[in-house]
């Protein structure tokens, strides 16, 4: 499980997004939309579960794109072109069910491009697909040529209005919304954005699916610790997701039970800052 | 007159709850050959019987007597290829020592005179791993050109690969985690089974021809079809009940509320007991409640008590069950290791609904007391709740482990596999074959929550089922 490539596709003081091409024949072969694979970067690492974004099947390799956010999409930054992964498996989760829906809007935030980039491709073989991108400043919008390709239609919004417009993606959904009729809202993003689209496509009565990012550790089913609450019954992300209904999901119980390891989080964090500046000393 | 039996060594709690070393150490060769000596030698063998894979257990006892230990060795691993995990895990007080004539008939675990079978056994496993005796193949069986694809290395995927490697048939064990060994890696704590042990006795399958593909899971990486198109004879299904059952309950969706299977696979598949060293987290707090009275309960406790000792909290952890101590279903000796280690127990009590704080973390269990009512269908007296009972067990982490349900998602994914209405996969109880023509399954995934040892029993079955299908082919 070789790293083949690696680029760095957004940088800025905070964040670091960055693109790793993987060497996995198994994988590249079945993946399809929607799907992921659970990471493991070294033998000590946590499993993590990443979106696969792309698959080149005569390379055998699959497509991989993170935010450093956290001490292990630190250390996974970290690695480079040559090395080779703990454990990477896959594909997991329900694929995204790819079908005529008629016009369908793809909207994502941060890093939550990369996720939306394959569910767009396919939608648009047989869907009018409008893209709509958001993110916190211009360096940070990841894909845009390559999704502008694909769409019939596309926009973005910034936070500090640097590329699109000002302001939050969701006002543009709003605003499509309100003019147009769609058959279907499919959203990817941190979890504030999500309920901020469920919000708006109650209000105009849409279809709309979320991809969720909750915890996990195995991601075969085994253990419950992506448990969401979906439609007031306890689903697992893994295996029964990682989309669901935006109507029906629990967005307060997922947004508390993502920050369950925030102390440790930040524990495991100092530690590798610490390191890195003795390092660097 | 008869002699005592012989003790096995044990760490001291005190000492042993500060780490997740193992408790019992196993008999010196001193206590070994004192406790073979007391073995009667029964012409009938009726431990033999007891025991799921039929050791010859006299045999390999009398070995014992005479030191000749690699003999003994032999012995076992003609029938168990892990002797050094089933001496260490196996309910031997309800399995061969209960059959020893040494044990008062009619009792419902073994009495304490019976011959400690499995810690001869264990005895016989750790020599054989100390001397890198390994396991020979028998080769006037061989099969050639038949391929045998093994989904998950559990105790029953790696029994089968292991006894099909024996007879010479090619067997390809897929898993889709990251170590070989099913519960045995995830599941039992170190300090009852140490990795070390596990990769010993992994490694001796290897030897055999064994091969290992681990993160594959089957059913998503390749599907069924696909792997008989690439020429396997036959697919063994192993793939374990490991979908943990909730209580369905008011608030167990609050955070700090683990499944078993969450906790014990952090805590030891993914090693978060040394975090930050290892990178997966686990959350521990001043009071901890366990759900439950299986063996997954008391190995929950037993972990989360380690856990409170290491990071320098004053350990409480309390185990909730419905009924009473008669009829708690773990092992005896380990529900005497928990009360040593200072684990509490409350009985008759049946959760109602979780509270949490405004984090969305729990902060305690609400309970109903209960009384035990007429014996229900597996013969147990049914826990009754008292009307108006209700109290609030404080607690900032609670662990359920009220048992597990079969792993769907490889059935799911292929079809014609028949279930019955609890998602066991219905197999043929002579040749463990599935409803799908040269599909075999075994283990938990045929019949519910079981033991190390009786997966291992189904296993053998299914191999013989195996070979038979095979020479008919061949």
């Amino acid at each position: 499980m070789r790293i083949i490539d690696k680029k760095i596709l957004a940088i800025d003081n905070e964040t670091r997004v960055s693109l790793i091409e993987v060497e996995v024949p198994l994988i590249a072969e079945k993946a399809k939309a929607g799907e992921f694979a659970v990471i493991m970067a070294t033998e000590k690492g946590e499993r993590i579960p990443l979106t696969i974004v792309d698959t080149d099947i005569k390379k055998g390799a699959v497509v991989f794109i993170f935010q450093e956010i956290g001490f292990s999409t630190k250390l996974l930054g970290s690695m480079n072109k040559g090395d080779e992964l703990y454990s990477v498996l896959g594909p997991l989760g329900h694929p995204t069910c790819v079908k005529k829906y008629g016009r369908v809007i793809t909207i994502a935030g941060g890093v939550g491009i990369a996720e939306i980039f394959p569910v767009a491709r396919d939608m648009k073989q047989d869907n009018h697909v409008t893209a709509i991108l958001g993110a916190r400043t211009k360096s940070l919008v990841i894909l845009k040529d390559e999704i502008e390709k694909i769409a019939d239609e596309f926009f973005i919004a910034t936070d500090d209005g640097s590329l699109g417009i000002k302001g939050f993606n969701t006002v543009i959904l709003d605003k499509l919304l309100k003019e147009n009729k769609y058959d279907l809202v499919y959203a990817v993003g941190p979890i504030p954005m999500m309920k901020q689209v469920f919000l708006i496509t109650k209000k105009y009565n849409v279809d709309t699916i979320v991809s969720l990012n909750a915890l996990m550790v195995d991601a075969t089913g085994m253990c419950g610790s992506c448990r969401v609450t979906v439609g007031g019954k306890i689903k697992f992300s893994c295996v029964d997701g990682p989309e669901f209904d935006a109507r029906l999901v629990d967005w307060e119980n997922l947004e508390k039970r993502n920050k369950i390891y925030e102390e440790k989080e930040k524990h495991i964090c100092r530690l590798l800052s610490k390191e890195n500046n003795r390092d660097s000393a | 007159m008869l002699k005592e039996p012989i003790k096995a060594g044990k760490i001291d709690p005190g000492t042993r709850v500060k780490n997740f070393d193992e408790v019992i150490l196993g008999y010196t060769e001193k206590d070994a050959l004192k406790e073979a000596d007391r073995c009667l030698g029964c012409k009938t063998s009726p431990c033999s019987s007891g025991c799921p894979v039929g050791i010859d257990i006299r045999k390999f006892i009398q070995e014992i007597k005479q030191k000749k230990y690699e003999d003994a060795y032999r012995t076992i691993t003609e029938k168990n290829n892990f002797p050094a995990i089933c001496g260490r895990v196996c309910p031997a007080e309800y399995q061969c020592r209960k059959a020893c004539v040494l044990s008062k008939k009619g009792v419902p675990f073994a009495s304490r005179e019976a011959i400690n079978i499995h810690l001869l056994e264990r005895f016989s496993g750790d020599y054989g791993g100390n001397n890198h005796l390994g396991i020979i193949r028998a080769d006037n069986t061989n099969i050639s050109n038949c391929k045998v694809a093994v989904i998950g290395a559990g105790p029953s995927g790696l029994c089968v690969a292991g006894e099909l490697a024996r007879n010479g048939i090619d067997a390809h064990i897929y898993e889709s985690l990251h170590k070989p060994g099913g519960v045995l890696v995830y599941g039992i704590p170190a300090f009852r089974l140490p990795m070390l042990i596990v990769e010993k006795e992994i490694e001796n399958l290897k030897k055999l021809g064994v091969k290992i593909t681990l993160n594959f899971l089957a059913g998503k990486t390749k599907t069924l079809d696909e792997l008989f198109n690439e020429g396997y004879n036959a697919v063994f299904l192993g793939v374990g009940a490991g979908v943990p059952a909730f209580l369905d309950i008011k608030g167990e969706e609050l955070s700090n509320i683990y499944s078993a299977n969450e906790f014990l696979t952090r805590v030891n598949l993914m090693m978060s007991r040394d975090f930050p060293e290892y990178h997966t987290p686990i959350n521990i707090g001043k009071k901890i409640v366990v759900i439950g009275g299986g063996n997954t309960a008391i190995d929950s406790a037993r972990s989360a008590l380690r856990l409170q000792k290491i990071s320098g909290i004053n350990p409480s952890v309390t185990i909730l069950y419905r009924r009473t101590l008669l009829e708690l279903p773990a092992r005896r000796p380990e529900i005497e290791h928990a009360e040593e280690e200072g684990i509490k127990f409350k009985f008759l009590v049946q959760p109602v609904s979780f509270d949490g704080n405004s984090d969305g973390f729990v902060k305690g269990i609400r309970l109903l007391k209960c009384e035990l009512g007429e014996p229900d269908s597996s013969g147990r007296r049914k826990p009754i709740p008292i009307k108006d009972s209700e109290f609030t067990e404080e607690c900032d982490i609670a662990i359920i482990a009220v048992g597990v349900n079969p792993n769907q998602l490889f059935i799911k994914s292929t079809n014609g596999i028949n279930q019955d209405k609890w998602g066991n996969v219905i197999i043929d109880n002579e040749t463990m074959m599935t409803s799908l023509k040269n599909v075999y399954a075994g283990g938990d995934i045929v019949g519910g929550e079981g033991t190390v040892i009786e997966a291992m029993g189904m296993a053998k079955k299914a191999v013989r089922g195996i070979i038979k299908a095979m020479y008919e082919k061949c």
